[in-house]
């Protein structure tokens, strides 16, 4: 089945006439099945306008009444993004996957308290997006290095994601669905939604479960894999050498109050069972251990 | 984003929290002029740094003359300030505050940060002011008191005078308390703060005081706050970060030796990591961003190469937007510019790989290609270790 999304999806891009939004509906269509699951795109001042052929519609409502589309994709610059995943909010779609970067928090806590009691599930902000391959693409991680298998990937970085992708695929590994849920502090899916997901997933074997330091995410999802994960699950933390204090790139990646830190995380995981390494190059070669 | 005490005491006072009366100076004939303004029989003589732990130092001190105010000043003026927050070679202090003294009776700790779990600022209070926050945080944790703020109603009253009497705020503060945390909360939200900290709170002759105030900023939103922006002291950050962030880059100094360009900040962190792990010690942490152009790969060596302890680079790129050969040709550009003097390691992997390889073998540069990240990250160490421009790997790896 995958998670979250299939070739069944359909798509609408918040932000489709900008450059990101352009490029990126663009790459998303090339690949597998995105021609006919990319469906719409949104924005309020270019109503009845086309991109691609795309049908650019004022709202999300409106779009998703015309299309079907059931998904949104935000390339919306970061002063309007949270304000955009609202609309998506409250036309009630499946998922937004937020792929802007430099929200304010501020904004994002308020959009948080919004979804409450919502069906709206979030990915991101500032996240790569999510794949399931030789299926459907929805963000901006390269296509090509991903083939349809059965090992779940979920992180909160892109780069590192196609690392740990890359890997996977030296080994002959495809993956059922990878999600990037994104480097800010406050945010929709973590770890451990994503988690239960997979868990639930019968396209999915195992995980490997990719995080960073910063809150407390990965100990929140390590506790709930121990009691209730019925498929192995590999992790690496990445900051073992960051300093405290300082942010590492995203936003949430900090270590304040010497919480977060990438021991203590690694510590944690391994106390939940789960097989951790301490080096970012074996990823792959831990989670086909553990199959 | 961070600001100095007085900066935030006087955002502070906007929201009706109450400090004493103070003036900042930049030197000691200003500290005496202030004081002499201020009127009163004592003053604090406070350097304004960024870095907390300030008192333990020797940067906050109580003056009884006019004489002691200039002084103090002057002592303080010419010193590095070393705090747990500094590291040993401390900040010069190039700015003070002078307060009126007050006469304290009791000292409260007040902190506002975004709690990640319930997405939502988080209140914290505790009857343990004047001390270190995390000392009472890991001993005693039952005397710190949370409110998680509701973001569309913001603190209510009751909230405020529960958490009030849970730290034991005397009863005839009660009222001043209530309205003085929720102007604190009012602060923080509208100016789109990630931290305020007040401490201590003190109750001093019938008035509650903020005697202490650090306020830092969310970055991601200082494009609607230009007053906060303009607040900023160059003079507290680090050169080459400064530097760095006029490039869009994300550069963080660390004490190794091996320089690191990497994209992503995930890869960048594992990258740091990796080089650990093979007995080395990474120089930085530095995130090229997704949209890398030539230019900005430039300024990224000129910056890595500042650092005189620098001894080989690595070069980390998994391309997936940003493709490789613009990397390769940022990375050829760069090392012609800058004339580079220490080894170059460079991975790269993903889109355009092979036209970026050809790239770099078709340079001429001494450059030392790896194939993956273990690979780069042994090359980078053993490079370092040899120390020479044109040094060639000698370990089993494929190069």
């Amino acid at each position: 089945m995958s998670i979250l999304i299939n070739r069944n999806s359909r798509v609408m891009t918040q932000g489709i006439t900008g450059k990101t939004g352009q490029f990126h509906t663009r790459m998303c269509r090339e690949y597998a099945n995105g021609k006919q699951c990319f469906v719409a795109g949104v924005n309020p001042r270019k109503p009845g306008e086309d991109f691609d052929g795309i049908p650019v519609f004022a709202s999300v409502k409106e779009a998703k009444q015309q299309t079907g589309a059931n998904v949104s994709v935000i390339y919306v610059p970061p002063p309007f993004a949270a304000a955009a995943i609202d609309e998506a909010v409250e036309a009630d779609l499946d998922l937004v996957i937020c792929i802007t970067e430099g929200i304010p928090v501020r904004d994002m806590i308020r959009t948080r308290y919004k979804m409450q009691g919502r069906k709206t599930r979030l990915i991101g902000p500032n996240c790569p997006g999510i794949i399931t391959p030789d299926e459907l693409k929805i963000g901006i991680m390269p296509g090509y290095i991903h083939k349809k298998g059965r090992i779940g990937v979920v992180s909160r970085s892109g780069t590192l994601t196609y690392e740990a992708v890359a890997q996977l695929m030296a080994l002959g590994l495809g993956q059922s669905t990878c999600i990037g849920i994104g480097g800010d502090p406050v945010n929709g899916l973590k770890h451990l939604d994503v988690m239960q997901l997979f868990n639930d997933d019968d396209e999915t074997d195992a995980v490997l479960m990719v995080g960073e330091i910063g809150g407390s995410d990965e100990e929140d999802c390590a506790r709930w894999i121990k009691d209730n994960m019925r498929k192995p699950v590999a992790g690496f933390i990445a900051g073992v050498t960051a300093p405290p204090g300082k942010r590492m790139g995203h936003a949430g990646a900090i270590i304040s109050g010497g919480k977060g830190t990438a021991q203590e995380k690694l510590d944690t995981m391994e106390a939940c069972g789960i097989k951790v390494t301490r080096n970012p190059a074996e990823m792959g070669k831990l989670l086909k251990s553990v199959l | 984003m961070k600001i100095h005490e007085y900066q935030a005491k006087e955002i502070l006072r906007k929201f009706g929290v109450a400090t004493p009366k103070g003036i900042a100076c930049f030197s000691a004939d200003e500290a005496v002029n202030a004081a002499q303004q201020l009127g009163g029989d004592a003053w604090v003589v406070k350097a304004q740094i960024y870095a907390g732990g300030r008192g333990k130092g020797g940067g906050v001190k109580v003056a009884r003359s006019l004489q002691e105010v200039g002084q103090q000043a002057g002592e303080m003026l010419n010193m590095r300030l070393v705090t747990h927050q500094t590291g040993p070679e401390g900040q010069p202090v190039h700015r003070l505050y002078i307060e009126q003294g007050v006469h304290i009776e009791n000292e409260f700790y007040i902190g506002m940060v975004v709690e990640r779990r319930q997405q939502r600022v988080c209140l914290m209070a505790s009857s343990e002011g004047g001390v270190d926050i995390e000392t009472v945080a890991a001993e005693t944790p039952e005397k710190i008191h949370k409110v998680f703020i509701d973001p569309i109603s913001g603190l209510r009253e009751q909230e405020a005078r529960d958490v009030a009497e849970k730290i034991g705020i005397p009863e005839q503060y009660l009222s001043q308390t209530v309205s003085l945390l929720q102007g604190l909360y009012r602060a923080f939200d509208e100016c789109d703060a990630s931290l305020l900290e007040i401490n201590p709170l003190a109750t001093t002759d019938k008035k509650v005081l903020a005697l202490d105030a650090k306020m830092n900023f969310d970055d991601n939103a200082l494009f609607r706050h230009p007053d906060i922006v303009a607040l900023r002291d160059l003079d507290e950050e680090d050169p080459v970060e400064v530097e760095a962030s006029k490039h869009e880059l994300s550069y963080i100094p660390l004490d190794g030796d091996i320089g690191c360009l990497v994209n992503g900040a995930g890869l960048a962190m594992a990258t740091m990591d990796i080089i650990k792990l093979y007995g080395g010690n990474p120089a930085n942490f530095l995130d090229v961003g997704g949209g890398a152009t030539a230019e900005k790969v430039t300024e990224a060596f000129k910056l890595m190469l500042r650092n005189p302890k620098l001894k080989a680079i690595l070069v980390n790129i998994f391309g997936g937007i940003m493709k490789c050969d613009v990397i390769a040709q940022g990375v050829v550009a760069a090392a012609r510019e800058v004339q580079l003097t220490v080894p170059l390691v460079v991975r790269l992997e993903g889109t355009n790989v092979d036209i970026g390889k050809k790239i770099l073998a078709d340079s001429g540069l001494t450059i030392i290609s790896a194939e993956n990240m273990a690979d780069a990250a042994q090359k980078a160490v053993h490079a370092a270790r040899s120390g020479a421009a044109d040094f060639t790997c000698q370990c089993q790896c494929p190069s």
